[in-house]
Formats: structure tokens, sequence, C-alpha cells
């Protein structure tokens, strides 16, 4: 059939803020479809708050809306819209919750909006857990024992431990659990009754210790289905599918055993009634018996059909878009190859491997044991011709900090109940490895074997107790050198022009040759805190800039959510760990004009030296400015012979040394290992005692005096090494001490005047060229009293360029690049930055309510996972949307618990007398409510945890939902103080929590300030802002 | 040194794995990522080198219920890699010669470009001038009559079915025999070279002409049965019994560059639109176009289903039966069988 030609717009709706459970992949699913709706011409409407997104560029979609993802919002750009149909299946549950929200209101039907892709029967049959049990059931197959439970009382007594339990409507498996006996049964179904937005928990049969896979199965309008990819996860049920080691194609199931998966996907998606599109089926599989039990289904695209995507070459999403639109299968050609249809299933001919990134550091306190419940914040792939050249590539891919806690660290300890077909490869891997103790010994044979085994020079130089550069060398001496296969849907039966490639050992190749004049772009590999989607923006950005400018763009990367890996994004892909080893081999190949490394974070930062030793060109930046940014020392003299003040510092060694480094330099100080990197282990410190508790005997320390209560800024700029365009001026709404990617920000920065952010922009104006920078930079400064101070310069794209690109109207990665290539910054023709207009408001996301058990407090170190992005007409209107879109409406009215530490109770008394003045009723501890009382304030005392006494503590009024707001500054960093038990209360509840001064003040202002206004789309303000 | 040398003179190195020997056949591969037994113990494979694209093969063992026939008919398998010893210890066992730790992919590559040739497998050392000139000794598939050696000598019966099906034999997996008895057939199973008129005295239902190995254009004598056959009782082809019934038709029969073997083809059926996902393992295809034809390859146009009007006679180029493969299109054997039950009770 061909597309439909009733449709003339459609609307999509992305997935929000990157959150545990939901990450890129959905901006990979977003932009390929905008792509496709585009190109067959039909008004495409982008709804998604979160502005590191491709799928919200401009140039994306006819009109993009950077608003909150809920009803109200949605709806509101429907109205103002009117497409013929609304596509909820490409952003997540969040888009399909949405969906299904907007079409119970009636709201759909009201402005004659078509749901298409999975209407509202199909996505109600496939996440209500009781449709979709009497669903399968009615196809013959079989889901866990189970029952829905909706009240604490209402826990059946014939239950046989353990049980898992599963909260309905929750994304990630969010809220779930294991429990193993009754009393835990009670403590985990409170949690996930409240977690669930319908108040409903399965609880159900444990299938723990069986095999766990997966199937990505599309169906057409004319009931055609096709299995894209099986997927077996190494890590058994139990384990959350995004925590799990998995691999694909499935490896341990004989034919007949796999047929029976395939049928019962194909019957589990045409019984729901997904008319069309992809969905994930999950299975579990008891490996004696062959027992079956289908566990969920997914009726849209997920993680996994964004890892489907990428292991197969076969795009799920763009194919999920063009089925909604009306084409079937057998008429959507298949990219790669482009004479086979989408509904040739592809066969692969070579292994993929996907392990789970963790950040459990982050989080002290955090139960780091795997479960229902998502807990990882990123994932890597590899790809190679054996299990084991794929899962160690992904192995290394992890990027793992040294000593920190993972699942899967080491290959001596794996988990239990890993499939025994599994352990034999790995162990196998490891004996090839142990065979070999020098590198003199080293045959040709030996080194192929290695190789092929998937061992890295690094993992042998580990091994025979040399470097990595000696082992490189021996190895080539042998002449044994990677060849690059590509990756085609076909497994070669089928000639594929496809530039999706991989390295592999021991044969020939067969990529295609590359062209002189091509640019490297160094990816940033799997998500971590500190470093996501906001760099792949870039690189994906920077892909198509170097495009425009007439180079071959190469992309390398190992993280499989992201749109740089999408085989579109360049002229071709390299998915490959981001190591020097594989980086200098395919550059080695690739012999490029140059490599950008100032694109994907700190990743290809570590890796420019040993680019820079093997005779490539850094584009732009060189790396020298890098380590003058980050080697403090030189800093600091830089900063001295420009006269840009820094705030006063100095190194020590051991608790001693940095006790009296702190006591010269003035408290408090930050203090932080001399290596760190996004925040690790800083604290701030307010007397000796806590300098010498926070600093290990063998740790090397800088100590900086911490500018307390000052104002941060956070300017992008752009520098051609001569003149520099201060491209953006960002004010934080948290004080300095919140690490810059935790913190709101505003743009234009609201509480700064002119004069100000003038001497601001030409600090930065002297500072950019010094360093050498040409490309991107990020400076960091501190107002304090009216005194400028640079905190630190970091010469690449930072976090903020998405943000600062989108709210200023120029693509900042577009103008980098050109810089880069050598045009002078006056060639580029900037508009000038203009205050007036509109603000646009940046606020974090934070996986505190994934991890219980650690301190929902804003600090040096950034937790976040995402970020939301609003506009409007004033900071409060911005920031109050902003705040929604991130999950934590402000209430306008109702009861405000105020508790803060000493040092803010004056302020905070200003504060209470305006929310007291909005209609709040206020209650406080005992040393809050007494300053407010003495301020004249109507104040409620409410005792504290660790208080004797009657009557109901703050706690219990939080947990009771008697709180609407709750603004609590930390008093210290005592894991189980009364601050830390309020904010974890307000966590569980889900009342806002504010920790810090000028973020509850922020908060009071958008309470009282923020006005409805009509949602402006980002091509309208950009019209705006360039008339 | 054991290698893999085609008739081109390209040699792909590997390692020995299976019965030390030099197994001669027509180089072909299979894109099946899953049910290499199925696939080595498929009596179309006789003569044949087959190159497994998955790229690791034995990984869970084997197991005698997934056999095809009695033994491995494929002369050699070519891997990139063995996931478990069992695999190759039981092609060893059973004098079948394998490779592994070959680079598959250009193997593949060089088949799909040059097209399935005469090759050859050494494992052990044995000169490759030498092994050269053996192989261009060798007959081409082309021309190939191989049924004779892979039919059933006798007759045999199973299945205590309403519907009474005999099948023709010219190298029948047991999959398909297997899906007749599961659709409630009596199933009598004969030699290819039985006369039509002894299988029509025994006035079956309908008759089902299998697969098999070999060049259809070189099956006169099967093509006259059939032609008897047909108009006589229900037909039912399966990949060379659909190539036989098709020259029986008056359509031809020619050869492929490198055929179709896999488990993921896509098949367009014309009366209803829907997409079959077929197991296919075929060198040879039906030359045709019109209204006879009801079936057509997604992949590349070729015919893989024909309904002979007036005859009531069907075939099918793919696998229904699947095993190893997708199970899309099984109900096309219960739809025949049904069919036949139906005539039988008018």
């Amino acid at each position: 059939m061909p597309r439909r030609p009733d449709l003339q717009s459609v609307c999509l709706i992305g997935s929000g803020p990157i959150v545990i459970g939901q990450a890129c992949e959905f901006d990979y699913a977003g932009s390929q479809a905008l792509k496709v709706l585009r190109a067959e011409g039909l008004r495409t409407i982008v709804v998604n708050s979160n502005p590191a997104t491709i799928m919200t560029d401009p140039g994306f979609a006819d009109r993009t809306y950077l608003e909150p993802l809920d009803a109200e919002a949605v709806a509101g750009v429907l109205a103002q819209e009117r497409p013929d149909a609304l596509l909820p299946t490409l952003g997540g549950q969040t888009a399909l919750n949405l969906a299904a929200e907007l079409a119970d209101a009636g709201t759909l039907d009201e402005l004659g909006v078509e749901l298409i892709g999975a209407g509202v029967d199909v996505i109600r049959r496939a996440e209500d857990r009781e449709l979709f049990r009497e669903t399968v059931q009615s196809i013959g197959l079989k889901v866990p024992e189970s029952r829905i439970v909706r009240a604490l009382d209402d826990v059946p007594c014939d239950l046989a431990f353990p049980v898992v339990l599963r909260p309905a409507f929750t994304l990630g498996g969010h809220g779930g659990g294991i429990a193993g006996t009754p009393d835990e049964l009670a403590r985990k179904l409170e949690v996930g009754l409240r977690e669930s937005p319908v108040h409903q928990v399965l609880v159900e049969e444990c299938l723990a210790g069986w095999d766990e896979f997966e199937l990505e199965v599309m169906r057409d309008a004319k009931d055609n289905v096709v299995v894209v990819c099986s997927i077996e996860n190494l890590d058994p049920m139990g384990v959350h599918t995004g925590d799990s080691v998995t691999v694909a194609p499935q490896m341990t199931l004989p034919d007949e055993a796999y047929q029976e998966l395939r049928n019962a996907a194909a019957a589990v998606i045409r019984a729901v009634g997904v008319e069309t599109g992809g969905s994930n089926i999950q299975f579990a599989r008891e490996r004696g018996t062959g027992e079956l039990r289908v566990i969920e289904m997914n009726p849209r695209v997920s993680r996994s059909s964004a890892l489907a995507s990428k292991a197969t070459g076969y795009p799920i999403a763009k194919v999920a878009a063009k089925l909604a639109v009306g084409y079937t299968l057998d008429e959507i050609p298949n990219d790669l190859t482009g004479t086979t249809p989408a509904s040739f299933e592809p066969a692969l001919d070579y292994v993929v491997v996907k392990l789970p990134r963790f950040a459990f550091d982050k989080f002290p306190g955090a139960d780091p044991t795997l479960g229902t419940q998502m807990k990882s914040v990123g994932e890597a792939m590899g790809i190679g011709r054996t299990f084991t050249e794929a899962f160690l590539k992904a192995f290394r891919s992890r990027e793992l900090e040294a000593g920190g806690h993972a699942p899967w660290a080491t290959l001596e300890a794996l988990p239990e109940g890993v499939h025994p077909w599994f352990r034999r490869r790995l162990e196998e891997a490891r004996e090839t490895l142990c065979s070999i103790t020098s590198l003199e010994d080293a045959t040709r044979d030996d080194w192929i074997r290695l190789k092929r085994a998937g061992w890295s020079d690094e993992s042998v130089a580990g091994r025979c107790n040399t470097s990595e550069e000696r082992v490189r060398a021996a190895r080539r001496s042998w002449g044994v050198r990677p060849a690059y296969r590509r990756v085609d849907s076909c497994a070669a039966e089928v000639e594929a022009s496809s530039n999706y490639l991989y390295s592999t050992w021991g044969e020939a190749g067969d990529a295609p040759f590359p062209a002189e004049g091509s640019v490297v772009i160094l990816g940033s590999g799997p998500n971590r805190i500190g470093q996501g989607i906001e760099f792949d923006y870039c690189c994906v950005h920077a892909a198509r800039s170097f495009r425009a400018l007439g180079y071959e763009a190469v992309m390398v990367n190992s993280n499989p959510e992201t749109v740089s890996t999408d085989y579109d994004t360049s002229d071709r892909l390299y998915f490959e760990p981001l190591d020097a080893e594989s980086v200098l081999e395919l550059c080695a190949r690739e012999r490029p004009a140059g490599v950008a490394i100032q694109f994907g974070g700190q990743t290809p930062l570590r890796l420019a030296r040993a680019l820079e030793a093997a005779g490539y060109r850094i584009l732009g930046t060189p790396f020298d400015a890098v380590d003058l940014a980050e080697d403090r020392e030189r800093f600091a003299a830089l900063c001295g012979r420009l006269e840009v003040a820094v705030p006063p510092w100095g190194m020590a060694s051991g608790p001693v040394e940095a006790g009296d480094v702190a006591a010269g330099i003035g408290f408090p100080v930050l203090v932080r290992p001399s290596y760190v990197l996004g925040g690790r282990r800083m604290r701030i410190c307010y007397s000796r005692a806590d300098v010498e508790a926070a600093v290990d005997p063998d740790d090397r320390v800088l100590v900086d005096r911490f500018l307390e209560g000052a104002v941060e800024l956070d300017v992008d700029a752009l520098c051609d090494g001569t003149d520099t365009h201060v491209a953006a001026v960002m004010q934080h709404v948290e004080e300095a001490g919140v690490h810059s990617g935790d913190s709101s920000c505003a743009l234009p920065a609201v509480s700064v005047d002119r004069a100000t952010i003038e001497d601001v922009e030409a600090v930065v104006r002297r500072l950019a060229p010094a360093l050498g920078v040409v490309g991107l930079v990020n400076v960091q400064l501190a107002l304090v009293d009216g005194r400028i101070f640079v905190l630190e310069a970091n010469p690449r794209a930072s976090r903020t360029v998405p943000f600062a690109s989108k709210a200023t109207g120029v693509n900042l990665v577009h103008a980098a690049c050109r810089l880069m290539a050598g045009e002078p910054l006056a060639s580029l023709t900037l508009p000038p930055v203009r205050a007036e207009g509109r603000v646009s408001v940046k606020a974090a996301v934070f996986p505190f309510a994934r991890f219980p058990g650690a301190d929902p407090v804003l600090g040096p170190e950034m937790r976040s996972t995402g970020e939301v992005m609003s506009s409007a007409g004033d900071f409060a209107t911005a920031f109050a949307k902003a705040e929604r879109a991130a999950g934590r409406p402000l209430p306008l009215t109702g009861n405000a618990f105020l508790s803060v530490r000493d040092v803010d109770k004056e302020a905070v008394a200003v504060l209470a007398a305006r929310l007291a003045g909005l209609g709040f009723r206020l209650s406080a501890t005992p040393g809050t409510a007494a300053s407010l009382t003495a301020a004249g304030i109507t104040v409620s005392c409410i005792r504290k945890v660790s208080e004797e006494g009657e009557g109901a503590t703050a706690v219990d009024l939080i947990r009771r939902g008697r709180c609407d707001l709750v603004i609590n500054t930390p008093d210290g960093r005592d894991a189980r103080s009364d601050g830390y038990r309020i904010r974890e209360a307000a966590l569980v509840a889900r009342v806002p929590c504010v920790t810090t001064m000028a973020g509850a003040a922020a908060a009071v202002q958008a309470i009282a300030g923020a006005r409805r206004e009509r949602a402006v789309s980002l091509q309208e303000h950009v019209a705006a802002r360039s008339a | 040194m054991s290698y893999l040398l085609l008739e081109d003179g390209t040699r792909f190195a590997g390692r020995s794995v299976g019965a030390e020997a030099i197994a001669f056949g027509e180089a072909v591969f299979t894109t099946a990522m899953s049910g290499y037994q199925e696939v080595v113990t498929d009596p179309s494979y006789a003569e044949q080198l087959v190159t497994f694209t998955a790229p690791m093969v034995g990984n869970y063992g084997v197991a005698p219920a997934r056999s095809q026939s009695e033994r491995p008919h494929a002369r050699g398998v070519v891997m990139r890699s063995v996931g478990d010893p069992e695999w190759p210890r039981w092609l060893a066992a059973r004098g079948t010669v394998a490779l592994a730790d070959v680079d598959t992919r250009s193997v593949v590559l060089h088949l799909r470009e040059r097209g399935a040739m005469r090759a050859a497998l050494v494992a052990g050392e044995a000169s490759v001038g030498h092994v050269l000139e053996q192989i261009r000794a060798e007959p081409t598939m082309e021309g190939r009559n191989l049924v004779a050696s892979v039919s059933t000598p006798e007759p045999y019966s199973l299945g205590r079915g309403t519907v009474r099906v005999a099948v023709l034999d010219f190298g029948c997996k047991r999959s398909i025999v297997e899906r007749l008895l599961a659709g409630g057939a009596a199933v009598r199973v004969y030699p290819h070279s039985t006369p039509a008129s002894e299988i029509l005295a025994a006035a079956p239902d309908g008759v089902v002409l299998s697969n098999g190995p070999g060049d259809p254009g070189a099956l006169d004598c099967e093509v006259a049965t059939v032609s008897k056959l047909l108009g006589n009782v229900p037909l039912l082809g399966i990949c060379l019994g659909h190539q036989l019934l098709a020259r029986a038709g008056g359509l031809r029969t020619f050869k492929l560059r490198f055929g179709h073997r896999g488990s993921n083809h896509p098949v367009l059926e014309l009366a209803t639109g829907q997409v079959l996902v077929t197991a296919q393992n075929h060198g040879f295809a039906v030359e045709g176009s019109g209204p006879a034809v009801t079936h057509v390859s997604l992949y590349d146009g070729t015919v893989e289903g024909l309904l002979l009007q007036g005859a009531d006679a069907r075939s099918v180029q793919f696998h229904p039966e699947a095993t190893p493969g997708p199970h899309d299109a099984r109900p096309l054997v219960e739809t025949w069988l049904a069919g036949l039950r139906y005539a039988a009770a008018a």
C-alpha cells in the first residue's frame, strides 16, 4: 500500500530528559522518523523538552516545541498546530503514556488528531498487566503466574516466595523488585503502589535463573510480521534487561527452540494488535525443560530496538515511521542494500555484545545489587566475528574508572547463572591470553589467535608486563593489522554499499576505500553521568558540518543508543572502542586530513597524545591547550599574565599538608583530587578537620578557595586563535558549589547587569586566544561582590552547547567546525548576542529515586542524568515550566515545609514571608521555626525525627502527603542526619524538594510570577531573534 | 595446512576440525543463523561444500531428532568459528570434512560475485596444483542427476491418518514427512523411480513431490513420472519437486548464480499480498511468469510458487516444512491436506 494520502501533518512526541531507562535511543528513533516523514512530504511537529537532542534541532522538523512532556503542554501544542496524526511509538514510555492520557481525556478526539502506530487499545493491552495476561493466554502462551495488587491489604496469602513486584506504567521497571519474605513484600509493595501512576503492582512468579531472550518484531498494516533481531541476555531473569549483558543474535538456542520464540513473538504482536511498527517482546525460558513465559512487550521503539538496529543495520525507527504512514514491509527498501525490501530479515555474520555502564560510585549509600529495576546509565556495544571478540570490545569500551564498582568488572568473577556456553567461551579467551608470557615468543599465529579472541594491545601489555606501545610495535612487526568489515544486514548475500564498519582480525576487509580529506570525529562512548547526549549532539553536528564543508565525515563511537552511530550521520561509521589501539588503527587506514577531538567530551582528549605522537593532525584547538587548562599551575600562571583573577589555590599531598594549605587560603575551601573528572570526590570543607577528613594519606589534592554565595556563570565562546565571539553567558540558578551540570541555568543571565556581562566577555576574550583555542571553549566564572573570578576553562565543546545553540539560534558546533577548518571568525558573520527578548532556562534531572539510600542533595559532584529546557517571556515563567518539564512541578499553594542550616536562617525569612503572602501555610523544624517566628512570620513548629516528643515528625508529614513543597539545605555530610531523612521522604513522596537557598529563591519567584503563555516553537523563536 | 580451494584457484586457509580427507563438491553458502545440523543432513546438500555465514556454528551441540536424514549429505562444512566441540566431533565421526577459522565472509563475497563453483575442502596435506586438477575433473552441478543416491531404495509407510499422501522421495527431508503426519496424513514414501502407475494404483488422496539435490534439468524420467501424475491426483511440489512440476507443466529451469540458501527470504503470496519469511535451499529456479505463478521472491523476483490450473497441482520453491527456518509457510501444508480431506469427503 502506498502512503496514506489523508495524512498531511504528524506530531511526534519525544521522550524528554535523559533518565535511567530512557536515553539517547529515543533521539535516534525520533530523528530517524523525522527524516522519513519529511521526505514523505509531511509537515512535522515535535514536542520534546530535551534540548540536547538532535530531533529538537530546528532543521529537523517544521515546528519544534521544547515544552514539558505533560498532557497540558502537549494538548496546547496540538490545539495550536492541529496535526492530522500523533505518532507516539518513538518517544519511549513517556510518549506512549502521554498519548494514552490524551486519548482518555478525549483531547485527541476533540482536536481530531488520530493516533497512528499504536492505538490506545493497543497501548492498554500491552501495558496493563491484567489485559496483557489475558491477551497472551488467549493465544495459548503463558505469562508468569501473577496477581494484581491494588492495596497493601490486598496481598494474596498463597504466594510462593520469592516473588517479583512490577508496578504498572512505570518506565524501566521503576519501583519494582524481588521479595523473598512476606515482610519484604509488604515493604516493597508500599513503594511500588506509590510509584505506579495507577496504583497497581503485579506480584508474580519469580523466574530468577531462567534464561532471557528478546525479539524485535515489525508488523505492517497488511499483517506481515518480520523478526529483525534476536537478543540473548547473559545475566539471567531477575536482572533488568537494560542492566544485562546482552548478545545478538541469540547464541544458545537450537533452531526448533528459536522458531518457537519467533512464532510466539509473532502471535503476541498480532494479539496485542500493534497496527504498524516495531515491538520488543521479552521471554523467559527454562534451560532444562524449555518452558516459556512471555514477560512483557513494548508496543513501540525501545532501547532494545535501538540496539537491534545497530546490531543488524536494520533501521527499526525509520521503517516504523514509514509503516505508520501506510507503507508495507515489502515496499520499503533496505537502505544498506538498496535492492532488498524491509521484509528481508537481517542475517548476521558477526556477533554483537552490549555491556551496561553503571554509576554507583556517584551514589554512595545506594544498593548496587542488580534487580528488576534498571540502574545502569549507559551502554557500550562491541562488534566482532566471534562472541569473545565482540564481548571484549564492549568490555573495554565501557571506559570504567579504576577501582569503581561495576558488575562484570573482571572476567575472573562472572555473575551467577550465566549460561555455561558463555562461561566456556570466556574461559577459552582467558586461556588464550594466558598462553603467552612475553612478546618475544609470540609468533604471527599467536598474534592472530590473541586478536581473534578479542584481546586488545593493552590487555596483552598487562599480561606481558610491558607497555601498550611496545605490544603494538611487536604485533605490527608481524604484519598483524585489523581488517574492516561492513555491517550489511544480509551476511554479504546481497551487494551493499554500507558505510557501517567494524574491525576484525586475520581476514580480508571489504570496507569502502577511504577518500582523501576525511575528518575523523571521535565520539563520547557510553553515556555516564557527566558525559552524555550533549556530546553526541555535538559529534552529530560536527559530522554534518564537516560534510557541508566538503570533507568526508568519519565517526567513531561505541555507544549504540546514539544518533552519531546512525550510519546516516557520517560518510563512514566505525563502530569501535574509543581506545588508542582502535583509533590509531582506523586512522592508519583513513589517513584523515584531521581528527576532531573537541566534541566528544573527555573521552577523545585522552586519545589526543597518542594521535599527535602518531603524526595525526588534531583539528582546531591543539591538545596542549587542554593540558594548559587542566594543569592548575600552568593555568594559574596564564591567568596571572592575563590579569584574570582565579580563586586562591594550592596543591598539597596528604591530609596535614592539605590542612596547612587550606588554612593559608582561608575557609571554606574546595578540595579535590588533582586528576578529578566530573567532580568526583570533590568536597567543600569549612574547617581544617573537614579537610583532613576529606584527604587520604597518599592523595595529591588541589585546594581552592570556595567562593561562598557567589553567582556562577557559564560561558560558551568561539575562538579562531585570535578573535573570540562570546556566544552565550548563562547564569546558574544555584550558587557556586553546585556542579555546573546539576545547576539550573538561565540565558540571558537574568540578574547580572550589562556592564558586568561586558567585563565577563572581556575576560573570556583574553583567555580564549591565550589558551590557543580554535573552535569552542567553555569558561566557568564566579561573581563575588562585583569581582570576577575564573573557576575553570575547558577548551572543548561543553555540556551547555546544545542549550546555548537552541536558546541563541546559532549552531555553535557548525561555527566551531568552520573555525577548525581554517576560516576566520570574521567570515562567520555571527549574529550579535542579544540579551533582550525571551528567557531560556535549563534544569537538570536526577536519578535519586532509582538509588534509595543515596542523599538527594546537590553538591560539587555531578549526579544528574539529563536536562530539560524551556523558554518564556520572563524568568519566572520559564523556570516554572522547566521545573514542570523536569518532573518537579511547583505547587501554587498548599503547605510548605522549611528546614535550613544556620547560615541560611536569615535568608529563609524573606522566602517564607513571600510564601506566606502567596497563601502557603508554613511549617518548620524548631530552629528554623524560631527564626521565622522572630521575624514575625506565622509558622507551625514540627519536631525533627531525631528529637524526642509527641506528634508527627517532619518525615511523617511528608509521607502522609501533608506537604507540597520542601525547602531543606544540608547541614552536614552525616548520612543519617535529619536533613537526609527529610529529603529522602520528599523524594519518595514525590514532593518538590529544594536543597539550596538560591534554588529556593528561584522557586518562590516562579511560584509568584509564572504566567500562562502560548507555547512558542523554536522556529518562531529563532526567526524572532534574527529579525 | 587445511584449506578450501575453488575451481578458479582461489584458496582460503582454515583449520581442520572434522574428518581428515579431501572432499569435492560445489561450494555454496547458507545464511541461516541456526539449524546447522538440519542443514548438513538435508539431502539437498548432496555433493556440496556448505559455508555457514553465521559467525559461530555448533553452539548447542547435536541431537538425533534434528537430523533431516540418516547421515550428513553435505560433503564438507566451512565455518568462521566452532561454537562447541561436540559438533565437529559429530562431523568427524561421520566422515564429513570440516574447516574452522576460515574467512567465511570473503568466501561468500567471492561466491556471490563469481557464482557457486566446484571446489575441494582439503583437511591435511595435499598439493594445491594436484587438488585443482581433480576439482576441474569433477562434474559441474549443472546437468547433475543426484536423486538416485539420496532417494529411499524401498517404499515405506508412516502414520495412520485419514488423508492418504504419497511422497515421491527425491531426497526428502524428514520434516516434510513430519509435517504431513502432524497434519493428520497417512504417508507412504516411494523411491524416485517408482512408476506413476504404481502410485496411482494405490489411489492416494494426494502426492508430494519432495525436495532433493542436483539439477532438475537432468531429471527427465522423474519429470515424465510427474507428467503422468499431473491431472490424475492432487500434487504438492516442494523445492526440487516444484521444479519438476514446473517442467512437467512445460516450464524450464535454470541455474541461479549462487542460489538461495537461508532462513530469511521474503516471498510474496500474490493472491493475498502477504509476505512469508521462508526457509530456502535451492541452486536452480523456474523460469516463468503469468497466471500460474502464485509466489515470487521479494529478493530477486524469481518464481517461488506455481498453481497449475485445472490439474490440482501446486508447488513452492521454498520450504514450508522449515527445519531449519521460520514457520510462516507451514500452514501451506496444512491447507493442502485440508483440501485433500475435503475432496475425499465430497
